[in-house]
């Protein structure tokens, strides 16, 4: 029988005991919570976990959300933990446990698997040596997750790095990308074979005899 | 109104009501899991589906779907039971098929409902999912793998409790019911979580694995572990007491109960009493009812009235107290007192002693001072009653006392009685509120200058406008179920008689006992004769001379007046064990012996008594509600309030009597939610 590996009673990893805000992330909170009537700030709580997100990456490299952080947001919204507990454990972007310096978030959702997403996967896990979901490569540099389509099918498969998408993926082009990440030098996002965001392989294919600049 | 059709049958519902509302007004059952009366609507069980004429042809869930004048609903068409089996089989797809080792086995909506609606095999192939079991404390137990979701508990925690600490983890198939961070639920309604699951989900823990509840012998009552009065139901099999649970009652508690008076009653195994005891040579030896008696007879023989007394406690019924008030008067004493806490009380008039506005009527009030007083600790379902008016809004509250959390915002204004006798914005809040009422605790009365703090009460209520002709907005809050009862029995220090203070330390050389052990029997005189009636070996019983043993609350035909005035009865579920007897019986017994025979014989002749005492004994059950028809206050000085801090009456909900004091379950929940007094009582 499945069991649930990543119910709250089964952590192998450790929680902080405690989380404060820095002033980078009061700042940002003192933008998002202007947005709000006054008493209806518990609806800041999807951008407050992200800024807790945010400062964890800053501040620790792995971006994620410790209940710590949690509570401290429930304190700041004045509402009850749990409310907070349920909203950032109902989104997926929201990771509840600690994660590897480059979060890789593999699509394999219909458009990316007919591309090849599982090619990208296998390659992932050989430059990694990861070998399930959610789990942490022992150098604590990748995380592997596997998410539902980011909305980028025009440049299937995408292997969405942090908060990088890169895009037109393969087997080879995955092992540079890593050895990349590897050597601290993320190459810059976008289309990994070179084309300007989705426009045709190897160059344009129509409006190719127009002349932009007609000669007088 | 609107008009709806249901089943061809035509009824009128309020606009607004569900349609569920609608087909239960028409008399048609529809199965139901998620939806429940007292909580808000969630739809997500699907399982309430009807059909709706002239509407889009597909099923519609009831619970969340408003009337609309004309409609007309199918609740047993071929497409709803089509769609019923289907949200039938999906739900069963991940229940396990444990119910003959489920505790909710015989009273589970999912077996009942399955019944109707169930495929006979089951399609699904693939695993099910197991949840890991959740630790909520002492009294609830888990088995999270049966939860269906149906977010009931989550609501009730967060909604009728105020302690919003249940929530819904993760999604999809990973969601989980939880408190994400293990901890024990602080409520003292979470024994209705029990009640309120549908499925074997959350049960109760010190029942599991108990009894069925076709075994169970089923016996309707009144509770007395605190002075509410909510009705309950007493299941029993053979001699023993299983659990207890709520009984509909929407004047009182409506459908929920405490866990003290839920989860207190393994208190009625323990440290009985089941025989007559007497002490010689300063021990206490085994003895036959006629042996006790004789002690008893020859210890009172030529004593003068004025040397004996009597002190009842809390959880004596108005019977015995009219037993051994008529037993008192008879041996020529007027040393009566059924106050241990020694209480300020002004039985002038009866409206200066109990709770006026009535339990349903604070739902009317629209404004609250709390004096003294913390309700959620004295009585967490009339503090639900409060939050319930505070959740509907435009309720402000404010206290006078030591701050508790009470789950719902008070403004606290200090802790300093003096305050009822100056000026306070508050007190303007209360004369600006067309039903403005206060809430006068124990905490309050219980003191030196409690008299005086009793006239200022009742001075502000008149002054800021609580005592008008069709509402009375002064309330006195009771902790003892004894009390009211004792208070309309008149069970107080007669003319020249002495009240409990002057009868210790040796202000009598015989006192007896009714139950009495919340005060500090040591100062009991060293040579006064004590004779104990009573049906726990507590304080009261260590220091006695002679124990009588006497019959708890489920043990008894009884009747006791809750904190409104509300005259109610309990029923004898089981025998009292061994030798003990019902106290009135015992009362009256030895009454003979004496050659001072009580004229009563029967319990209708001692209800018959009760009625001549005090003719508020003749009304059952209904509380009539009244106003202020006179406004002059009770005696004492209101300026003679003193400016000591009040301190609260229930420093632990979960012990507070005999029997809660003998339950392993109730000293299981002082450990976990009250650890502080757990460790300063050991």
């Amino acid at each position: 029988m499945a069991e649930h590996s990543d119910s709250a009673t089964a952590e192998t990893f450790e929680q902080p005991t405690e989380f404060a805000f820095d002033s980078a992330s009061r700042a940002e909170m003192a933008t998002i919570l202007a947005k709000y009537p006054a008493g209806r700030q518990a609806s800041g709580v999807l951008p407050l976990l992200y800024v807790v997100q945010r400062q964890m990456k800053r501040a620790t490299g792995s971006a994620w959300v410790p209940r710590v952080a949690m509570d401290a947001v429930a304190r700041e919204l004045g509402m009850p933990p749990i409310r907070v507990y349920e909203v950032a454990t109902f989104y997926l972007m929201y990771n509840t446990k600690p994660v590897g310096k480059y979060h890789l978030q593999l699509c394999t959702t219909t458009p990316c698997w007919l591309r090849g997403s599982d090619e990208v996967v296998a390659a992932c896990r050989k430059a990694t040596g990861i070998k399930g979901w959610h789990e942490t490569s022992d150098d604590g540099l990748f995380t592997m997750t596997e998410v539902e389509c980011v909305g980028a099918c025009v440049n299937a498969p995408i292997l969405q790095v942090n908060d990088d998408f890169y895009e037109d993926m393969d087997a080879a082009l995955t092992a540079e990308l890593i050895a990349a990440l590897r050597r601290g030098e993320p190459p810059p996002r976008g289309s990994m074979t070179g084309r300007l965001n989705s426009a045709p392989a190897g160059g344009p294919t129509t409006l190719t005899t127009l002349d932009s600049h007609p000669a007088e | 109104m609107a008009k709806v059709t249901v089943d061809g049958i035509v009824v009128e519902v309020p606009n607004g009501s569900n349609v569920l509302q609608a087909c239960e007004a028409a008399g048609k059952e529809v199965p139901r899991f998620c939806y429940h009366e007292r909580l808000s609507v969630a739809g997500n069980c699907r399982m309430c589906l009807v059909e709706i004429e002239k509407a889009p042809p597909k099923p519609f869930a009831s619970c969340a779907y408003p009337v609309a004048d004309g409609m007309v609903v199918h609740t047993d068409s071929a497409m709803v039971r089509k769609a019923r089996r289907g949200v039938m089989e999906f739900l069963l797809i991940n229940h396990p098929l444990d119910c003959p080792i489920c505790d909710q086995g015989g009273e589970c909506d999912l077996q009942d409902q399955a019944i109707g609606y169930g495929g006979d095999t089951s399609r699904y192939t693939e695993n099910k999912r197991a949840v890991k079991d959740k630790n909520l404390g002492p009294l609830v137990k888990t088995v999270m793998t049966r939860c269906i979701q149906c977010t009931r508990c989550i609501r009730f925690a967060t909604e009728i409790a105020g302690v919003p600490e249940l929530g819904a983890t993760a999604r999809g198939e990973s969601m989980e019911v939880g408190t994400y961070v293990e901890k024990a639920l602080t409520s003292e309604l979470s024994g209705n979580l029990i009640d309120i699951c549908p499925v074997g989900a959350l049960t109760s823990k010190p029942y599991a694995f108990v009894a069925r509840p076709w075994e169970l012998k089923k016996t309707d009552s009144v509770d007395v572990l605190d002075a509410v009065g909510a009705n309950i139901r007493i299941d029993t099999r053979g001699p023993e007491v299983l659990r207890v649970l709520p009984r509909l009652n929407e004047d009182v508690n409506e459908e929920w109960l405490g866990d003290k008076s839920r989860f207190a009653v393994d208190g009625l195994k323990r440290r009985r009493l089941d025989a007559c005891w007497v002490r010689r040579d300063g021990k206490l030896h085994k003895a036959s009812w006629p042996e006790a008696f004789e002690a008893i007879a020859g210890k009172l023989k030529g004593l003068d009235g004025s040397r004996i007394g009597a002190a009842a406690g809390n959880l004596a019924d108005a019977e015995s107290l009219l037993a051994l008030r008529d037993l008192m008067t008879a041996l020529g004493s007027a040393n009566l007192d059924c106050r241990q806490d020694a209480a300020a009380v002004d039985v002038a008039r009866r409206d200066f002693y109990s709770f006026n506005t009535s339990i349903a009527g604070i739902e009317e009030a629209d404004a609250l001072l709390l004096i003294g007083t913390d309700p959620r600790a004295e009585a967490p379902l009339l503090n639900a009653r409060i939050r319930k008016r505070w959740v509907a809004g435009k309720f402000p509250v404010a206290g006078i006392g030591p701050q508790a959390d009470l789950t719902y915002n008070v403004e606290w204004l200090g802790n300093d009685p003096a305050l009822l006798t100056g000026d306070h914005p508050f007190f303007q809040v209360l004369r600006d509120a067309k039903k403005p009422m206060l809430i006068l605790g124990q905490g309050a009365l219980a003191r030196p200058d409690g008299a005086a703090v009793l006239a200022a009460a009742w001075k502000l209520a008149a002054e800021t406008g609580m005592l008008l002709p069709d509402w009375h907005g002064f309330n006195v809050l009771h902790t003892a179920a004894a009390r009211v009862g004792a208070l309309d029995l008149r069970f107080l220090p007669g003319k020249g008689g002495k009240d409990l203070a002057a009868m210790l330390g040796g202000g009598v050389d015989a006192l007896w006992l009714l139950g009495a052990d919340e005060f500090d029997t040591g100062r009991i005189g060293a040579s006064t004769f004590v004779v104990y009636q009573g049906h726990h070996g507590d304080r009261g019983a260590a220091r006695a001379d002679v124990i009588l043993p006497g019959a708890a609350y489920t043990e008894k035909n009884a009747t006791y007046v809750n904190t409104e005035g509300r005259v109610q009865r309990g029923f004898l579920a089981v025998q009292p064990p061994g030798e003990a007897r019902e106290d009135w019986k015992v009362i009256r017994a030895f009454s003979q012996l004496i050659g001072r025979t009580l004229p009563y014989d029967t319990i209708e002749a001692v209800r018959a008594r009760l009625e001549q005492a005090n003719p508020v004994f003749a009304r059952l059950d209904i509380l009539p509600r009244f106003g202020a028809a006179d406004t002059a206050g009770p005696a004492g000085d209101p300026a003679a309030v003193s400016n000591a801090p009040f301190v609260l009456p229930v420093a632990n909900y979960y012990q507070t009597d005999v029997i809660s004091r003998a339950s392993p379950t109730m000293a299981q929940c002082t450990q976990t939610l009250r650890p502080a007094l757990a460790v300063a009582a050991e």
